[in-house]
């Protein structure tokens, strides 16, 4: 048992560390979405430029080919400094491994430069407004015309759909086969009449993510990765990819949020002390920070086994529903510290911390919803992890 | 970074399993529970050769040299079963013996205590006293050159079956008490965990057979890593209540079904499978800071503490809750599990004083444990 970084990973974290504290661009412009998605285009340019975009990536790819410890160290460290997000995560994360993994040399060539540059942007379009956790009921068809393919239906929950040039789309290419086997995975030009974006306004007031409407949409055969058919297999290879990929970068962000709580409880007032010193808020934030140590030491032996075992196992599911349940926790803990001044949101000139914990309170009610809800974890959990029996 | 077992601990715990699987059987374990003394003379000398007194306690003295990792893999398998037995006593005694004596004291009472043939408990707490750690009320009052004890300590563990004591003195103290000293009365107590007996022990006029040198904070480390242990006991008695409870939910029908099917029971069993993950992790992060990094062992000791103070009841508690009444009945084992649990989270500081270490240290400013 050894908790501490080897020589040669205590040089990756210290050159990681050292390159993000001179290249680190600020904050994110306080704009729309538009100003914001092109500071990310030019932080992932300048990213790709030093080598750490899709470092994850074989390096025959253009990836930096690092080691599960070393993601994990550049996704910690990233955080803990606050970088910008690239602006194409879901390409990096999903899109480019998937096409690795299942495209064709031709796909390759075409696609892997573009996401790693950030020059294409990628969404998903997996859910529909009837298929959620239910993925594998989704309805959207596509049929053969040709050698092309004719799309119709509606996705939803599609974040930056509305910049997105390739879609990472699952459509039913079989109506007759079981739900599972009649899926297709196919890379949608977003760039045609057939699609539309419709941005959804969510409880935040944002448009982060939208509906899309494909109506008779085109898509080429050479477009199909990973074979007609398989759509299920090549979109569960994306999930995995999602989770494994997030879990440290998570903590990083919790261990900042819980910084920030902790400075808030000494800033507030409270019973002619401060919030620090109230026996009921102490309580609060040491479990939390005891949650946060646990969920890091968890990801850790989840590593340790992953690197052992060579795949991710479904233990990886206790670590987002720790991370949804925690954020939840924390973002509810601040408000309360705020008390009867947690009524003031962003704009108003009262607001603690500029109306910040209102804004994560309400964002943070998506972590159990987003990237597998925590009840869909729990049958994961029961299902794979202890062997309980199916109820369907 | 590698966070699991060497091959050297996973024989130590594949070793602890499989014995104590077949020593505590259920049978054996009501038949220790309903005795007299609650003391299990067979099975100690079977522990006793296997190396485990004196597991964590130097080599010097006829310990085994081993550390606190090795020591939490022990006490894991030991709440696996809900051992009725004077290991935890007897280690905490050691580790004091051996953190605070003088090298006589570690040749007369130590060396006996690693090697199995006499045991010896900590007597800390004062009867009638609240409890509070590190605080003793009872004074070592002096006699001439000698020291005179009086009073009655409580909370004593296994007091009936050790061969000596050690008090504490509102000095920061401790003295030898031998078990068959003239003024020494062991007073049984009902306790609410009958596998892990707790007595009273009232002294009259006794004169110590030693006062070790240490003193106050000498003892901090020992009692860190006798939380690390005791966490790691309620994480393995967290373990087993899970493990029932899953092979209860499969076996089960009702409706027509297995109740694991049903997402009250199946998620209930998921939550229950969180907490022992994240108390395991907690105990064996802080564990490894006790052998490796042991300036980060206060808080991850205090981490490790508190989340297994409170798994390590709820856990079992659930598990009756997955077993509906057969569950709730003197004749399935699950209760031994959840009082041990609660009597586990009473001991060597609540969650709650534990957390309040941590929000001490969090709150200064010290946040995150140095090796990330």
């Amino acid at each position: 048992m050894d908790l501490t970084l080897s020589p040669s990973e205590e040089e990756f974290r210290d050159e990681v560390r050292s390159w993000l504290q001179e290249n680190h661009p600020g904050p994110e412009p306080e704009a729309g979405l538009d100003e914001v998605m092109a500071f990310r285009r030019d932080w992932q340019r300048q990213l790709h430029a030093a080598g750490w975009a899709g470092i994850s990536w074989p390096k025959e790819y253009g990836g930096r080919g690092a080691t599960m410890i070393e993601q994990a160290i550049f996704a910690a460290e990233a955080t803990r400094q606050e970088a910008p997000a690239p602006a194409n995560v879901l390409g990096l994360a999903m899109g480019g491994p998937v096409v690795i993994a299942h495209g064709s040399d031709e796909q390759k060539a075409r696609y892997l430069e573009p996401i790693l540059t950030g020059e294409e942007i990628w969404c998903q379009g997996f859910s529909e407004p009837e298929s959620g956790s239910d993925l594998a009921s989704l309805k959207t068809r596509a049929v053969k015309d040709g050698d092309e393919w004719v799309v119709t239906g509606q996705k939803v929950w599609t974040t930056f759909a509305q910049y997105a040039k390739w879609c990472m789309l699952v459509a039913r290419t079989d109506s007759d086969a079981p739900k599972h086997q009649g899926l297709t995975y196919f890379l949608m030009d977003m760039e045609q009449a057939g699609v539309q974006t419709r941005p959804l306004v969510q409880i935040t007031g944002e448009g982060e993510f939208n509906e899309v409407f494909f109506e008779e949409a085109r898509v080429p055969d050479a477009n199909v990765v990973g074979g007609v058919g398989n759509g299920w297999a090549v979109a569960i290879t994306t999930l995995m990819n999602e989770r494994a990929g997030l879990a440290f970068g998570a903590i990083s962000q919790i261990q900042n949020s819980l910084g920030r709580l902790s400075k808030l409880a000494r800033e507030t007032p409270a019973n002619g002390g401060t919030a620090a010193e109230d026996p009921y808020f102490r309580q609060r934030i040491a479990q939390l920070h005891i949650e946060v140590e646990t969920m890091r030491l968890n990801a850790y032996r989840g590593l340790t086994k992953t690197m052992q075992s060579g795949i991710p196992g479904p233990e990886g599911s206790l670590g987002k529903w720790q991370w949804a349940d925690i954020n939840q926790d924390l973002t509810e803990l601040a408000l309360e510290i705020e008390g009867a001044y947690s009524t003031l949101a962003r704009g108003s000139g009262h607001a603690v911390a500029g109306g910040a914990w209102q804004y994560s309170f309400l964002r943070s009610r998506a972590n159990s919803i987003e990237g597998g809800t925590t009840d869909i974890l729990k049958n994961i959990i029961a299902e794979r992890v202890l062997g309980l029996p199916r109820l369907r | 970074m590698y966070f699991d077992l060497t091959d050297e601990q996973q024989a130590i715990k594949s070793t602890a399993h499989d014995f104590l699987g077949a020593r505590f059987k259920s049978e054996r374990l009501r038949e220790i529970a309903a005795g007299e003394s609650g003391f299990d003379e067979s099975g100690w000398k079977e522990m006793a050769e296997l190396g485990w007194a004196g597991l964590a306690l130097p080599e010097e003295w006829g310990g085994q040299g081993l550390g606190i990792v090795d020591l939490a893999v022990l006490f894991e398998e030991m709440g696996h079963v809900c051992a009725p037995s004077p290991l935890l006593s007897n280690t905490i005694a050691g580790l004091a013996i051996a953190a605070a004596g003088s090298d006589e004291q570690k040749e007369r009472w130590l060396r006996p205590l690693a090697e199995g043939e006499l045991r010896g408990t900590p007597a800390l707490f004062d009867a009638g006293h609240p409890v509070e750690i590190g605080k003793f009320a009872m004074t070592a009052e002096s006699d001439g050159d000698a020291v005179v004890l009086n009073g009655e300590k409580t909370l004593v563990m296994d007091a009936a079956s050790a061969g000596f004591f050690l008090v504490a003195t509102a000095d920061g103290h401790r003295h030898i008490v031998e078990s068959g000293a003239g003024g020494v009365t062991v007073i049984p107590e009902e306790s609410i965990d009958p596998t892990r007996r707790l007595s009273s022990v009232r002294f009259e006029g006794v004169r110590p057979e030693a006062t070790l040198p240490g003193a106050g904070e000498d003892y901090i480390p020992v009692f860190l890593r006798a939380c690390v242990a005791l966490a790691a006991e309620s994480t393995g008695l967290a373990q087993r209540a899970l493990e029932m409870s899953v092979a209860y939910a499969k076996d089960r029908q009702q409706f027509g079904r297995p109740i694991g099917a049903y997402q009250a029971v199946s998620h209930r069993c998921a939550q229950m499978l969180l907490e022992t993950e994240n108390s395991r992790s907690a105990v064996y992060g802080a564990a490894w800071a006790a052998d490796a990094e042991p300036e980060s062992l206060p808080l991850a000791a205090a981490m490790a503490k508190a989340y297994a103070s409170d798994a390590g009841w709820r856990v079992p508690d659930a598990a009756i809750q997955v077993h509906g009444g057969i569950g709730f009945t003197w004749e399935h084992d699950l209760h031994f599990f959840l009082k041990r649990g609660r009597a586990n989270a009473a001991s060597l500081g609540d969650a709650k004083w534990h957390r309040e270490r941590v929000a001490d240290a969090v709150l200064a400013g010290e946040t995150a444990p140095a090796s990330s």
